[in-house]
């Protein structure tokens, strides 16, 4: 019996009005079944899409149209508005996410699967809508596949809570890299102590690269999983995912990839990295935060056990026993954030309608741009990660000598620059790079050769000011 | 941009005073600060009637924080346990005289808190407790 049929004979009591995707071809379109309503049906479709001008021409994006999408630029800072070079912390929002957020709370705020009534119906199908839009903004082959996380922590935890507490054991070994920002680290070395287990990680070069000859060297020590970082968060090396998990999987790993720094900013596709699970945050894509996702196989998703237990990721709950839900809301306990995922929804709609290939193109040329200003128009700046744009993504890491990071970003702040100074969740990485803290700049969508040029403007002032 | 650091804090950031280490210390405490991985060793020696009778430090971190300890244990040198227990934070972001923002606070606390450790078996501190100025 599927799911949805003991849904059925249940009385209608039970609340998801989505059919059994269990065919040969569960491909996300069409898999939901849109309520009667004329408004749950506009709110499954895409949302509002980018300014015609953004899209319109052939290929570079247009960042200054772009940014008429975003409210916060209309915001004055004395007389301009903000550069803002922190998208890796997290990204501005456009104003359909905004809306698509206020839209929810304002007109439909019903809970989702469980109102026997339009709101509640409107509410279920522009979550699980959403849904469907990170399924197919990631290529995942299964909505199924998709579990609402508050953020890309939060999945990387769920995945240690339930698969790596089943599945590992002591003197299992875990691999990592020396990339890792603390959320792909921390939850592993919990794991490690309560099962006694190992974790080993994968050196970089000079250049912030993963040294490829090492993670071999590690598999050959039959690792249980391998953990890495897409794209990293301190310095920006975009790492070679499907070369290393088709290395990986040939050694027996399964392969957590965090997706947090790829997901916003190029094309990602899980169905083609041949990943095990990967985690990504909505609030770092345009999405607001409390937003996040895990995805993982179907088939690994049913066998875990729950990450928490309560309301929604049940069937049927006895005084001493539980049969719980499918996957993916058996990882769903309790009232999801709705308004969230929905927004989310918006974003990958805003981001689809731009085209990741040219979201890619447009931080790489930022990249390669920031890279020489800051190289020729800053004298003694040290940067760290790879030399070439096309080896990293919008994320540029410095330091200016003599001038601690948190005094740059002090001073760059009374220009209205905004940087990231610290260690940026990744103190190991700063271990390895010699560096208490760096300064970070990092791109998005709206962001704008203007942008950089007043960050190289702003650093000369700061070297001026500490000589 | 110039304003928000004033001359006399760049100066402590270039030629902090007191910086350095004791040779056999009676009190050695280390503080840090999470947020920036900024570092700070404190030195003391108290002589016997109670006194701070030396003190260095070393370390590294912001224009803040290295401004900060500079002006702390300039202050403190020569003083009685019982006038150093009347230190309180917001002396110190007086003493600096430049607007902290909430982001900065820890950078800026950080001598005096690890100042606060390193004597919290000798004094009893008169001042506010450990939660951060308002």
């Amino acid at each position: 019996m599927t799911n949805a049929e003991r849904r059925s004979e249940d009385g209608g009591t039970l609340p998801i009005t989505l059919v059994p995707v269990d065919g040969p071809d569960p491909r996300v379109e069409g898999a939901l079944v849109v309520p009667r309503t004329g408004i749950g049906r506009s709110l499954a479709a895409p949302t509002e899409v980018p300014d015609a001008a953004a899209v319109s021409g052939s290929d570079p994006l247009d960042p200054e149209a772009i940014r008429r999408d975003f409210p916060i630029f209309e915001r004055d800072f004395g007389g301009r508005p903000v550069a803002y070079l922190d998208s890796a912390a997290t990204s501005l929002k456009p104003r359909s996410v905004v809306d698509a957020v206020d839209g929810y709370n304002a007109r439909y705020s019903a809970n989702v699967h469980r109102g026997i009534y339009a709101l509640g119906e409107e509410a279920t199908a522009a979550y699980e809508g959403a849904r469907d839009k990170v399924a197919r903004f990631i290529g995942a082959r299964d909505r199924h596949e998709i579990v609402f996380v508050r953020n890309a922590t939060e999945a990387i935890n769920l995945v240690a809570a339930t698969w790596g507490r089943r599945h590992i054991g002591a003197g299992d070994t875990i691999v990592l890299t020396e990339l890792e920002h603390h959320s792909n680290l921390v939850p592993w070395q919990l794991l490690v102590q309560e099962k006694d287990a190992d974790l080993e990680f994968v050196p970089i070069d000079e250049e912030g690269r993963l040294i490829q000859a090492n993670f071999d060297a590690l598999l050959r020590t039959k690792p249980k999983l391998v953990a890495f970082t897409h794209v990293s968060n301190g310095i920006g090396t975009i790492n070679p995912v499907r070369e290393m998990v088709d290395r990986a999987h040939a050694a027996g790993a399964l392969v957590l990839v965090d997706g947090a720094q790829s997901v916003p900013h190029m094309p990602v596709n899980v169905a083609e990295l041949d990943c095990d699970f990967f985690a990504f945050s909505g609030h770092k894509a345009l999405g607001p935060t409390g937003s996040g996702v895990l995805w993982a196989r179907r088939e690994l998703l049913e066998a875990m056990p729950p990450y928490m237990g309560g309301g929604e990721m049940i069937l049927e709950v006895h005084l001493r026993s539980t049969v719980y839900n499918d996957v993916p809301w058996k990882f769903e306990a309790g009232t999801p954030d709705i308004a969230a995922a929905i927004g989310l929804g918006a974003a990958l709609d805003y981001l689809s309608a731009l085209r990741m290939d040219r979201v890619r193109e447009h931080e790489r040329l930022l990249t390669a741009y920031a890279l020489d200003a800051l190289a020729h128009g800053v004298p003694g700046l040290l940067l760290h990660g790879p030399h070439s744009a096309d080896e990293r993504a919008g994320v540029v890491t410095f330091n200016l000598p003599g001038v601690h990071p948190h005094d740059v970003a002090s001073l760059l702040d009374r220009e209205a620059v905004a940087i990231r100074a610290g260690h940026h969740c990744t103190q190991p990485l700063h271990e390895r790079l010699g560096e208490a803290a760096t300064a970070r700049a990092s791109f998005g969508v709206y962001t704008t050769t203007g942008d950089i040029d007043r960050l190289v403007v702003a650093l000369r002032k700061v070297q001026a000011l500490f000589a | 941009m110039d304003d928000l650091y004033r001359a006399e804090i760049l100066e402590h950031y270039r030629h902090p005073h007191n910086f350095g280490t004791l040779e056999h210390p009676d009190v050695t405490q280390e503080g840090s600060n999470p947020l920036c991985g900024d570092r700070l060793t404190l030195m003391l020696d108290i002589d016997e009637q109670g006194n701070v009778a030396e003190v260095a430090f070393t370390g590294r971190g912001c224009a803040i924080s290295q401004a900060s300890a500079s002006m702390l244990t300039d202050r403190i040198r020569g003083l009685s346990l019982a006038e150093v227990s009347k230190i309180g934070r917001q002396d110190v972001i007086d003493e600096l005289g430049i607007e902290i923002s909430p982001a900065r606070l820890k950078c800026a606390l950080l001598s005096v808190d690890t100042l606060r450790r390193a004597l919290e078996d000798r004094v009893a501190w008169q001042a506010e407790t450990e939660e951060e100025p308002a």
